[in-house]
């Protein structure tokens, strides 16, 4: 809008925008830091929480877990998400209204009323692994993000440009690997980071799934936070932060982000 | 009969995952803690005349609600900042909105356990300005718990609200200032009601989201702030109560449903296009 700015909204949006970043350059501080404390600002720098997050052999396990769950869930939601848009979004006369908020219902569900249920059915009832349980619980989790904006960019694809290469001749399931995937790469690809990232910060699901050698980062992170509270928590925070980034920063280098955000 | 069933095989597989790994568990804890009905009656009624149970579901209600309230105040100021500030500071600001929300809710309370411990930052500078002399208890209350958690959810009201704000179109802002309202006015009376759309959906992102955040009021809230979720939790993983926790669970999910249910009430009312 461009319009002049009362001087008490710009004082109180600064408060509010200070609110938002301080904590975690507070965290970022003390990752940094030398001591023992948690201190700001930091008397000297060193690198030693991070060595010690990276020694501590539990937090380990725990990153590769994290992320086996992430990537399997993420590739699993896209893979079931993308034929459920592409049936709702070109196909909409043929179902209900109500029909495309049943991908939804995994957002009405409180997480830990979900984790809990999955405790009780897939790991005590029907004794699967704790790992295909945690693959499964985060499916369902990211699944309804996959959905939306998986949905959100083939409304702004033209079908008709299926339905040409369709009548002169080529295969339909060729044209949507050859026409429409491409078409939607940035909405595959928005999807994706959404999907990863919820994941990735996934607890209360995660938190009832957990057994011998198996639990993800953010459950171990927020055991040992009770525990000890010491500075390498805040260095495993610097480092999910910075691998979130990575993950944008690699997807956007190899798709282009800047098409998502067009 | 093949183009008429393709579009519904194509959300089998979704539908199947949604079925067994979701209705169906979350159905059968809901279903469980009624039955069977005589006994779940009583396991019920048992529950709700414990005065700590009903303690807890009435704080968490309380602290979700005063979350929302303020969430919803940090992100309007933040929002209508972001629409009215010039062109190139809006993306680096909306970045700066979103930024916390690539972190997980544990580093976030994690952030405020650094702030308002007993020997956090807050008490440092309280001493050292001689404002007390010892360290004031701050966490592990009502005032660390809903600090986090409005921390927790400004950005998603920032989210929700800037949508809504960029369609007020400038001509009719223009437009009441010179038919002479002034600032006030054209806030309460203009801003505000085509806001509420905006308000609400994000309301009821915070509110239900409040209601089940486990992290934040685990690490911020601790035992003596126990709201609905982290009493789940100690119930179904440390005195391995499954009942008690089943009932908990049906608890959450009907408080959520009705907050939905209500909040889509309002919206229809206040939706302009059905001039309500």
């Amino acid at each position: 809008m461009g319009r002049k700015v009362h001087p008490l909204l710009g004082i109180s949006a600064g408060l509010v925008f200070l609110f938002l970043i301080a904590p975690l350059v507070l965290v970022l501080g003390a990752a940094f830091n030398d001591a023992t404390y948690l201190a700001f600002p930091p008397q000297s720098l060193s690198l030693r929480w991070f060595e010690r997050v990276l020694s501590l052999q539990n937090f380990m396990d725990a990153f590769l877990v994290s992320l086996t769950v992430a990537i399997s869930a993420t590739a699993l939601a896209l893979l079931v998400g993308i034929p459920t848009s592409y049936a709702i979004v070109k196909h909409r006369g043929s179902f209900p209204s109500w029909f495309s908020s049943v991908f939804f219902l995994p957002l009405l569900v409180p997480e830990i009323v979900f984790g809990f249920s999955l405790l009780k059915t897939v790991i005590v009832a029907l004794e699967l692994p704790v790992m295909t349980a945690l693959i499964a619980g985060h499916t369902i989790l990211v699944l309804p993000y996959a959905v939306r904006v998986l949905g959100a960019s083939l409304s702004n694809f033209d079908f008709s440009a299926e339905e040409a290469a369709v009548s002169l001749g080529m295969h339909p399931l060729k044209t949507v690997l050859a026409v429409v995937l491409p078409n939607i790469k940035a909405g595959i690809l928005a999807a994706f980071i959404l999907a990863f990232i919820t994941s990735l910060n996934d607890v209360s699901v995660s938190l009832f799934l957990t057994g011998p050698g198996v639990s993800t980062l953010q459950v171990e992170v927020l055991t040992y936070v009770e525990q000890y509270f010491d500075p390498s928590v805040a260095a495993v925070s610097v480092l999910l932060m910075a691998i979130t980034l990575v993950v944008m920063v690699v997807l956007e280098r190899s798709f282009g982000l800047s098409n998502v955000v067009k | 009969m093949n183009r008429k069933w393709l579009p519904l095989l194509l959300t089998v597989p979704a539908l199947a995952l949604i079925l067994f790994l979701l209705i169906y568990p979350v159905g059968d804890t809901l279903a469980e803690s009624f039955l069977p009905l005589d006994q779940g009656w009583q396991r019920y009624v048992a529950f709700f005349s414990e005065p700590y149970n009903r303690t807890v579901i009435l704080r968490t209600i309380k602290i979700a609600t005063i979350t929302t309230v303020l969430s919803l105040i940090f992100g309007f100021i933040a929002a209508l900042f972001i629409t009215r500030c010039p062109a190139k500071y809006r993306t680096p600001l909306l970045i700066l909105s979103v930024f916390p929300l690539l972190t997980g809710a544990v580093v976030r309370a994690f952030a405020w356990m650094i702030i308002l411990g007993r020997k956090g930052l807050l008490n440092n500078l309280l001493l050292n300005l001689g404002i007390v002399d010892q360290p004031v208890p701050m966490l592990f209350t009502s005032f660390s718990l809903v600090t986090g958690l409005v921390y927790l959810f400004t950005p998603l009201a920032i989210l929700s609200l800037v949508g809504v704000l960029d369609g007020i179109e400038k001509d009719v802002l223009d437009a009441s200032s010179s038919l002479g309202a002034n600032p006030l006015g054209v806030f309460t009376q203009v801003i505000l009601p085509l806001a509420v759309p905006g308000l609400i959906v994000g309301g009821v992102l915070i509110f239900t989201g409040s209601l089940a955040a486990f992290a934040t009021a685990r690490l911020l809230g601790g035992d003596r702030q126990a709201i609905m979720p982290t009493q789940l939790y100690e119930k179904a993983m440390v005195s391995f109560d499954w009942n008690t926790a089943g009932i908990i669970a049906t608890v959450m999910v009907l408080v959520t449903l009705v907050a939905i249910l209500a909040m889509g009430k309002l919206a229809r009312r206040f939706n302009p296009a059905t001039g309500g």
